[in-house]
């Protein structure tokens, strides 16, 4: 549906009028690229460890059949039960069933955007369960019934003042505008929520094949606490999370905190291998790892962008990205926003109904010269232009380019073209800037150039035939 | 279950899928040749490599700790090298006086139960089983470690060596009590280090605490004390 | 050396005084400039909306016109890029892989040519006042040109750069994608005019006539002109 499309841009247009938010947004992301430059700087050579990390991904995902199933054949040895989930349905069907069977009410969880991909908590929620988002982002939107405004930082786009009057409105807290004493206002609730949960729900940042363990890496705290006190533990990720040893995290782990989150390392980078162990102290006597497909097979199928699999979420290209800065996350209506959003959604969700989130973009390239696993975002953002082109061409589009052919092909006509663009120019200033202008995307808020009489052809072909007149052209 | 297991049908996606050969990039440029790349595979880079890209760490131990301790005031953790076990007893009683500590809760692993028994206060011991809303009411939690990491200024702990998952990070101020000859260079030689002692049977459970919990979720201002422990104190012992 | 000179259609039609002072430049360097005629345009609007057949189309000409040459310096970093790094891959399984192959080492853009094929750095241009430098994406980071533009800026005499804190950041303008997603570019453009308005430099200079258009079509319409040239116009002044 182009409804899609004409949501993307009503949502772009409110936020690009919002001086307010888009300030906000441009503040919190400045002080990110401080402390993210300041980290990068201390790499010996962040350059070739992004090489080194793109070509480690590379691996993972051209060979994943092997590396998955090293993966599960690992993990199911020591006892977890490992589902594999063609589709968001099932993937959904099994945590629910798992929910059912053990007779789930309360579920704790941390940060999961493939949970977000798949609309777990509704699901879970509908057949009784209560949810709580333990990761203060995440929290807080809930709380707000929205969506993540970021893959990393889901509450990014909230001033503390908001923050405090949602705490005081759902929680009954005392208004504050210290971001601690907001942090302590949500630590006292969780604290009561992981105790008494039956099931903690875990996305993960890692599946690490050679040793059958899942990597989560957080600040908080909270996906520790997650995994930590209820009797049963979810982890959902998708089939490309995958990386090949376990030494690979040592590239890893620095690389998403610093690219993602300006820091070298964040505070808890946790792995799992099972459930509780014999001679263990605590820990989950279920430990569930569900595998999503959910059209990931697609993307891989597409050689050209499978690299886009490589993704470790970090979250850096939204940084980056001026068009994530000056729209918002809301307004891309999806998962996954900003490039690396822009890039997968049309493969994930249809490339006709979502190809405008890959034409909303100037090509900067900023994202991929981010990107820390080296993805080729922006020119995937050229092929999914190309290819929506192919499957479903716009007439006028077909009209205007074929014409641009006709012409650009026989420089006489073009020559012409140039002359009659000089001769007709005037008129357009009769309907400059209103309604009937057919340049009013542009005139409405920028002034249009006047072509010039005489063209760069002319002044030399000018020059070619009088040579001592050359110095005075100016 | 309801859901049925779709490895089979998603095993044969992938494995059709990748039939094409996808293209590699080297530092952004395209290498068109894809049939190259099929044929040649390449290995991937091996931690040593990393060692030459990632922030140096000096070769010596005490280089090693010094580089630790610097990134541990970075993190607001708090780093006390002592001379002994008693001493680092003593400071912990001036802690618990300083912060009213009412109960503590450490594991029966060397050191970790010997510095709560010189405190004198209440302690849960949660080796064989604890109340989690016990060990919720406790300040401070006393464990072990496997490891410092100077390079990222991370303890690494699992459930063997912290007394399991819970104790090192629901108490809201958390001991670690750790040697010298536990000091690591890097993640790599800490990983290193977990395969050589657990595998393997790996603990189910092991996890990097790089300072005190934190969170940087409001206007993206990091704010130190969220779920996990506000405070993160570490003894190293010669 | 003998130059050939790709003019894009844009610059042709709208901004012929910067070819004409880029000529001026490779003259006083003692250059032999040629312009090959019958060139109108490399195809990027059309490449860039994915219609890649039209695309190719209009490149094959752009192709064919510079066939003879040996060195191409480009007025713009937006349509060097195109004919550089995109041509071989849109000619990719056609019978003009090859001469998109042969074409991309020849393609200059003008000051990534006159720092590093001639290795000049003061031109002897002359210009009296203040200046901020914005960086075309195109040229920035398809064909590595960052340092080349400021090298030549501060060899003008009498001319103080000052940097603007959102230089490398994208003025909005895309192609198409300025007329497809108005408010988008226009938001981008406003935070681009906001930073070098904060600057207080005198005149705008970019390697980019289409992002000068941008900016210098928004500057107008708020009321708050400014000189905004290309470095060519500023090299040319004696």
């Amino acid at each position: 549906m182009i409804t899609f499309a004409r949501n993307f841009k009503s949502a772009a247009a409110r936020i690009t009028r919002d001086l307010r938010h888009r300030g906000l947004i441009q503040r919190a992301l400045h002080s990110y690229e401080v402390k993210r430059d300041e980290f990068k700087g201390r790499y010996q050579n962040w350059s070739e460890a992004r090489q080194a990390a793109s070509e480690i991904k590379w691996e993972a995902i051209n060979h994943l059949d092997q590396y998955l199933q090293e993966f599960i054949t690992k993990l199911e040895a020591r006892g977890t039960h490992v589902h594999v989930a063609a589709t968001a349905e099932q993937a959904r069907d099994y945590i629910l069933g798992v929910a059912r069977e053990n007779k789930v009410g309360t579920i704790i969880k941390s940060k999961s955007m493939t949970a977000e991909e798949i609309d777990l908590n509704e699901a879970l929620e509908h057949a009784g369960c209560t949810v709580f988002e333990s990761d203060l982002g995440e929290y807080i939107v809930q709380l707000r019934h929205e969506k993540p405004y970021h893959l990393v930082f889901p509450a990014m786009h909230l001033t503390r003042d908001e923050i405090s009057d949602l705490f005081h409105k759902e929680l009954g807290s005392e208004p504050t505008d210290s971001p601690e004493e907001l942090t302590m206002i949500a630590r006292r609730v969780m604290r009561q929520n992981y105790c008494r949960a039956d099931m903690g729900i875990s996305g993960a940042n890692f599946a690490v094949a050679e040793t059958g363990m899942i990597s989560i890496t957080e600040n908080e705290g909270n996906a520790r606490l997650t995994t930590a006190l209820p009797k049963i533990h979810v982890a959902l990720l998708g089939i490309e999370k995958i990386v090949p040893r376990l030494e690979d995290l040592a590239l890893f782990l620095p690389m998403l905190a610093t690219a993602g989150a300006g820091q070298p390392l964040t505070c808890y980078n946790s792995l799992f291998s099972g459930p509780r162990q014999p001679g263990e102290v605590d820990g989950p006597e279920q430990f569930h790892v569900v595998l999503l497909d959910n059209r990931r097979t697609e993307l891989l199928a597409d050689a050209e962008q499978r690299d886009a699999l490589h993704c470790i979420r970090c979250g850096a290209c939204l940084n980056v990205c001026p068009i994530f800065k000056n729209v918002g996350g809301h307004s891309y209506g999806t998962t996954y926003q900003g490039p690396i959003g822009s890039v997968i959604t049309p493969h994930l969700r249809g490339l006709q109904n979502w190809k405008h989130l890959s034409a909303a973009s100037s090509l900067c390239g900023a994202c991929t010269e981010t990107c820390p696993v080296g993805i080729d975002l922006h020119h995937h953002l050229l092929h999914n232009r190309r290819n929506a082109a192919r499957e479903k061409p716009a007439w006028l589009e077909k009209i205007l380019y074929g014409g641009l052919v006709f012409l650009l092909r026989r420089p006489g006509l073009y020559r012409i073209a140039g002359k009659l663009g000089v001769i007709f120019f005037p008129l357009h200033q009769l309907v400059n800037g209103t309604s009937l202008d057919p340049l009013h995307n542009w005139t409405r808020t920028r002034e249009f150039p006047k072509p010039s009489r005489e063209s760069f052809g002319d002044y030399w072909r000018k020059r070619k035939s009088t040579p001592e007149a050359n110095r005075d052209q100016s | 279950m309801t859901s049925p297991d779709q490895r089979e049908a998603v095993f044969a996606r992938i494995r059709e899928a990748l039939r094409h050969p996808a293209p590699k990039r080297h530092h952004g440029h395209v290498d068109y040749d894809m049939a190259k790349h099929s044929a040649v595979e390449v290995p991937a880079p091996a931690a040593d490599a990393f060692r030459a890209w990632l922030p140096p760490v000096g070769p010596s131990i005490d280089e090693q700790i010094a580089l630790f301790a610097q990134n541990a005031a970075q993190l607001k953790a708090d780093f006390r090298p002592v001379a002994s076990l008693d001493e680092a007893a003593r400071q912990l009683v001036a802690l618990a006086g300083e912060n009213n500590w009412k109960q503590i809760a450490a594991h029966r692993y060397p050191l970790a139960s010997d510095l709560a028994q010189k405190i004198g206060l209440p302690c849960l011991m949660t080796d064989y089983g604890y109340s989690t809303a016990f060990l919720e009411q406790c300040d401070a939690a006393i464990t072990c470690c496997d490891a410092l990491v100077a390079q990222t200024g991370s303890v690494l702990v699992t459930a063997a060596s912290a007394g399991g998952r819970a104790l090192s990070v629901l108490p809201p101020h958390h001991i670690v009590i750790a040697q010298r000859g536990q000091v690591v260079p890097d993640l790599a030689s800490a990983l290193q280090l977990v395969r050589d002692v657990y595998a393997p049977k790996w603990p189910s459970f092991l996890s990097f605490i790089t300072g005190p919990s934190r969170t940087g979720d409001i206007e993206r201002i990091l704010v130190l004390g969220a779920h996990g422990p506000k405070k993160l104190t570490i003894f190293l012992l010669p | 050396m003998k130059v050939s000179l790709f003019i894009p259609c844009f610059i042709d039609q709208i901004y012929p005084h910067v070819g004409v002072s880029i000529v001026q430049v490779l003259e006083r360097l003692g250059c032999d400039v040629d312009y090959p005629e019958g060139q109108t345009c490399c195809g990027q609007p059309a490449f860039n909306s994915g219609y890649w057949d039209e695309a190719r189309a209009i490149a094959e000409h752009s192709l064919d016109v510079f066939a003879q040459s040996d060195v191409i310096v480009s007025a713009s970093g937006s349509c060097g890029a195109m004919m550089k790094v995109f041509y071989p891959e849109l000619f990719q399984n056609t019978t003009r892989h090859f001469d998109a192959l042969k074409l991309a080492p020849k393609i200059y853009e003008f000051s990534d040519f006159l720092v590093n094929k001639l290795g000049a750095r003061d031109v002897g241009a002359r210009f009296d006042g203040t200046a901020t430098f914005h960086d075309g994406c195109h040229g920035l980071r398809e064909l590595g040109i960052e340092s080349q533009p400021r090298e030549l800026l501060k060899h003008v005499k009498g001319l103080t750069l000052i940097e603007m804190k959102e230089a490398k950041t994208c003025c909005g303008f895309g192609g198409a994608f300025a007329v497809k997603f108005p408010t988008i570019s226009t938001a981008m453009d406003e935070v681009k005019c906001a930073s070098l308005l904060e600057t207080g430099a005198d005149v705008v200079v970019s390697n980019d006539s289409s992002c000068l258009m941008q900016i210098a079509g928004m500057l107008q319409h708020q009321g708050t002109p400014k000189r905004c040239l290309h470095l060519a116009e500023i090299l040319a002044q004696t």
